[in-house]
């Protein structure tokens, strides 16, 4: 006779949460010591929604120091004039970025130039206008950029970072 | 998009975790780690007592931290069969690289095997073998059987010279005193193989035969002589990406002139400032940019020969320094002989190296004045690095030994603040029985494979088809003889041994050749083989060697192998038991005999049957004892044992005796002579750009395990070309674009990276690349000694077709640090 597993599947679950409930009455009758309560949390950061600036206040191609998601972080945004992967607000174009070295942490420029941000200590360079790609360097991680958003009033939001920050072993320190 | 983990915290390292030493397996610098692992279930916590570091980890920390690791640091490995987590951070308190990691080094963690995190799932885990039509796993004694049975065969009925090798001879993952032991003593004891080559050309030869001839071996020095130099010459090494954290920990601290306290500490009673450096190299590297960011332009010389001239450079300012007398006269006269006769023969205008070489001679003065005029009545301190500009370059017997007849006229070798050294490329683990009987020139092995001779083919951790010259011919020719073999497999049932042994051995008869392949990763070489037996790394054995000043250090295994994988010192030794028997069956008790000694059950074990029981100062060196020495180990040779601490060796030849018979160095004749090896000059006549190859800073040598790393083959999905942006205007090529390289050798395929400081002409393009083979265009001719010419290339480019999908989110920005 051909079975369906799905069902017998659904059996064997359902048993095993019998006997699993059973246990459980069974062991509190007979005070065992107390089983630790697990610790909830979710899988991932969750990362504040920081206001940290208006579109009207960029001008292009000048980085505007913020910091992100704490002050202890700091970054800029920048309005690059076209189009990018990543870019927020109306012309796609505002990026935001960490400052912060992946390499060693130190802080970098931002060569307007070519649009890179530079770091002093070991010559690593980040393209802002790819995504923060390391053009080249000793950094084992292109440059967390953040995730924007842009609301009807032109504010800009940061909401998440996609690398780790040097520095930190949880990006939301806690 | 760039390639992103989306990583967003770390496992914390628990305050008991387990703290093991690690060397960075990948270059010759040797950067030391430690490697610590605890238990999957478990975890550490941000306050100070739960944490490795007894730090506040709810606190940023700041730059240079100990207390942090990048996701690339960390894995999930298994130790004993368990599931452990790793993390493989660098050491702050190693001499080496105080902390520093390398975007190579630092990704080791990242490059282990993992099941847990699905990492360098391409590791062999199994002897695999030809069957049915493609390489399917078995057994370690079906495998080596089969190996054993034809190989035993072959050298019987034609002689030891049937059998071809290729095996590693370095450190770290390119061997180790343990695995070149192993392989040593397969090879060069219970046999005597005579067709041998080594991973990165096509013979068994030194890379840097002058300068030992000469009596001054090439690793002289210490790292802490870059920051006593008066002057480092940088002759083709590009060090900021190919020893990246000697030149980062060692030469930029001269360079910003943080170095000077310890100059004036060490080296009292003379003037010092902060230091110069000069570099010998056609190309601007990001070496130079670098320099010139620390040093300031004024005190950074680009020599921007033309490729291949640097012989009548230097002998140039080996005559200019000998005019004016800035030669040490009473080290010449104590620890050297000839050197009249090479200042004769050597005698070369600085006009006429002008020419020649297209370096203004104003600035080939300077360099000779940077280099050894007096300073203050002193003698100038000057650091002599070289490596692959001149190894792989023209004429590389003579060339070096004109890099070491200028060390050794101003008295550099064996003093503070001088050398005359090769930068590497691997560290260097070297420890075999004796290799006279290969002679000189050694056999030049592709050339006899594709010729058609030797029957069986042993490949240890060699990847011909990436890595060697003219090789396009070479896979070519591989493909055809070894395809022979494979089909002559197909037609016999694979469990009828004495069946598959005889078809495999007539095949080989008709031409064909049996290849048995042992790595880590299946190669491209691999894909033509009938054998693969699977190999642990550095990590997964305890494995010995040595970095660039000749500091020896263990790593401690720290992670199981993958699947049945062994070290390569226990796969010689059980092909050797294999052979002993298979050899007695075969009535031949005496040939059997040779193979006895193999009995090793452990990488310990070769390690004290070969650098404990035959290297100089060998006998003061031991696990435990190298345990104990950590991460800052000791300068090979050893001279003692004391105090629970080995004695090493800090500078070479410091008393002046030299390495020949009477301890005098040997100033070398070395005429300028065009370029040297066979079809050079032709290739350069016939066709237009100069095809520059070589490294590039992301990838690990051939990318065997970078292939698989996200991080790199994001940024190089194809080798680039550095092209000027004219040259690519003229031909209608953009950034990104696929191009053709090709000439009277073969052709390849690269992505055009536009880079305005290229010269017009002269393109630089990443060498062993696996989707982009450069040795494809670089032809047979090699110098005297077999030893290849892959840097004076010369090639035609054409466009093939508009960049790819894969190529649109690249940065094609100048890699050059700008402040």
């Amino acid at each position: 006779m051909k079975r369906c597993p799905n069902l017998v599947d659904t059996g064997r679950r359902q048993f095993l949460r019998g006997t699993g409930l059973a246990a459980a009455g069974l062991a509190t009758a007979a005070a065992i010591p107390h089983e630790a309560k697990a610790a909830s949390t979710l899988a991932r950061v969750s990362y504040p929604a920081n206001r940290l600036g208006n579109v009207s206040e960029l001008k292009l191609n000048e980085p505007v120091d913020v910091s992100y998601p704490d002050a202890d972080a700091p970054g800029v945004l920048i309005k690059l004039g076209q189009r990018v992967e990543g870019g927020a607000g109306p012309d796609g174009d505002i990026v935001g970025f960490s400052t912060v070295c992946p390499h060693k942490g130190f802080p970098m420029n931002y060569n307007a130039g070519d649009r890179t941000l530079n770091c002093p200590g070991h010559y690593s360079r980040f393209d802002v206008e790819k995504g923060g790609q390391q053009v080249w360097g000793q950094a084992t991680q292109n440059l967390p950029q953040y995730v924007l958003r842009v609301d009807a009033k032109g504010d800009i939001y940061a909401e998440g970072l996609d690398e780790l920050l040097y520095g930190r072993l949880n990006n939301v320190l806690a | 998009m760039a390639f992103k983990r989306n990583i967003d915290r770390l496992p914390i390292i628990p305050a008991d975790a387990k703290k093991q030493t690690a060397v960075c397996h990948y270059c010759i610098v040797g950067c030391g780690y430690h490697a610590y692992s605890w238990p999957v279930n478990k975890q550490g916590g941000t306050a100070p007592g739960e944490n490795i570091f007894n730090t506040d980890l709810s606190k940023q920390q700041a730059p240079e931290s100990d207390a942090w690791y990048a996701p690339s640091m960390y894995n999930i490995v298994k130790q004993d069969g368990q599931d452990v987590h790793i993390v493989i951070k660098p050491d702050k308190a190693c001499e080496v690289n105080s902390g520093l990691g390398s975007i190579r080094g630092a990704r080791m963690a990242e490059l282990s095997f993992s099941q847990a995190r699905q990492t360098q799932q391409q590791r062999l885990t199994d002897p695999m073998v030809w069957r049915y039509g493609s390489m399917v796993p078995t057994s370690w004694d079906d495998a080596l059987d089969l190996v054993a049975q034809v190989t035993a065969t072959i050298v019987k009925a034609k002689g030891e010279d049937a059998l071809f090798v290729s095996a590693f001879d370095h450190g770290g993952a390119g061997g180790g005193y343990e695995n070149t032991w192993g392989t040593g003593k397969l090879y060069f004891g219970a046999m005597k193989i005579k067709n041998i080559r080594i991973h990165n050309r096509p013979a068994y030869n030194s890379e840097v035969h002058s300068t030992r001839d000469m009596g001054v071996g090439e690793l002289n020095n210490c790292y802490e002589d870059a920051e006593l130099a008066d002057t480092i010459v940088a002759i083709g090494c590009n060090s900021l990406e190919t020893q990246t954290n000697y030149y980062l920990n060692h030469w930029v601290p001269n360079l910003r002139g943080t170095s000077l306290d310890k100059k004036q500490a060490q080296l009292p009673g003379e003037p010092h400032a902060k230091g110069r450096i000069i570099f010998i190299d056609p190309r601007r590297t990001v070496t130079i940019n670098a320099a010139e960011a620390e040093a300031g332009k004024e005190n950074v010389l680009h020599l921007a020969v033309n490729s291949g001239t640097d012989l009548a450079l230097l002998n140039a300012i080996f005559t200019y320094v000998v005019e004016k007398g800035w030669v040490d006269k009473d080290f010449i006269a104590a620890s050297t002989k000839d050197f009249d006769k090479a200042v004769k023969a050597n005698k070369t205008s600085i006009e006429d190296a002008a020419k020649l070489t297209g370096v203004p001679a104003e600035d080939i003065i300077k360099a000779a004045t940077w280099i050894a005029a007096p300073k203050e009545g002193k003698r100038r301190r000057a650091m002599f690095a070289y490596e692959k500009g001149i190894i792989w370059g023209n004429d590389n017997y003579r060339t070096i030994a004109s890099i070491v007849n200028l060390a050794l006229a101003t008295g550099n070798v064996g003093r503070e603040g001088g050398g005359a050294v090769r930068m590497g490329g691997h560290q260097e683990g070297y420890s075999r029985p004796a290799d006279g009987h290969v002679g000189k020139p050694a056999a030049y092995v592709d050339k006899l494979l594709i010729e058609g001779k030797g029957g069986v083919h042993h490949i240890w951790g060699c990847d011909h088809y990436k890595t060697t010259l003219n090789a396009m011919e070479f896979k070519r020719v591989y493909k055809k003889r070894t395809d022979i073999v494979k089909d002559a497999m197909n037609s016999v049932p694979y469990g009828d041994r004495p069946a598959m042994v005889k078809a495999i051995v007539d095949a080989i008869n008709a031409g064909g050749l049996f290849a048995v392949d042992m790595d880590i990763v299946p190669t491209q070489i691999g894909q033509a083989c009938h054998v693969w037996l699977p190999a642990a790394t550095s990590g997964e054995m305890n494995l010995t060697s040595m970095n660039g000043e000749r500091r020896m250090r263990i790593t401690e295994r720290y992670m199981d192998p993958p699947g049945q994988s062994m070290p390569d010192c226990l796969i010689a030794a059980r092909i050797a038991n294999h052979m002993e028997r298979v050899l007695r069956a075969m009535g031949d008790a005496k040939y059997a005999d040779q193979f006895k000694g193999f009995d090793w059950k452990t990488e310990e074990d070769a390690f004290m049957d070969g650098y404990h029981a035959n290297e100089k100062g060998g006998k003061f060196v031991t696990y435990e004892r190298l345990k104990a020495m950590g991460t800052n180990g000791f300068q090979e040779p050893a001279t003692d044992f004391k105090d629970g601490k080995i004695i090493g060796t800090k500078r070479l030849f410091a008393d002046g005796k030299f390495g020949t018979k009477d301890g005098k160095a040997i100033f070398f004749e070395a005429q300028w002579r065009g370029l040297q090896a066979p079809g050079k000059d032709e290739q350069k006549r016939k066709f237009k750009y100069l095809i520059n190859n070589g490294r590039a800073n992301q990838v690990w040598q051939s990318a065997y395990l970078d292939v698989e790393s996200d991080l790199v083959m994001d940024r190089w999905p194809y080798p680039f070309i550095e092209m000027n942006p004219e040259d690519m205007a003229a031909i209608s090529v953009k950034q990104g674009d696929l191009v053709e390289v090709w000439n009277d050798a073969g052709s390849t395929q690269a992505m055009a990276y536009p880079t305005p400081t290229a010269r017009k002409g002269e393109t630089f393009m990443l060498f062993g690349y696996p989707t982009g083979v450069e040795g494809n265009v670089v032809n047979a001719g090699t110098n005297e000694l077999v030893i290849p010419n892959y840097k004076q290339t010369w090639g035609n480019i054409r466009k093939i077709s508009d960049a790819p999908a894969g190529v649109k989110h690249l940065s094609f920005k100048s890699q050059e640090y700008k402040a």
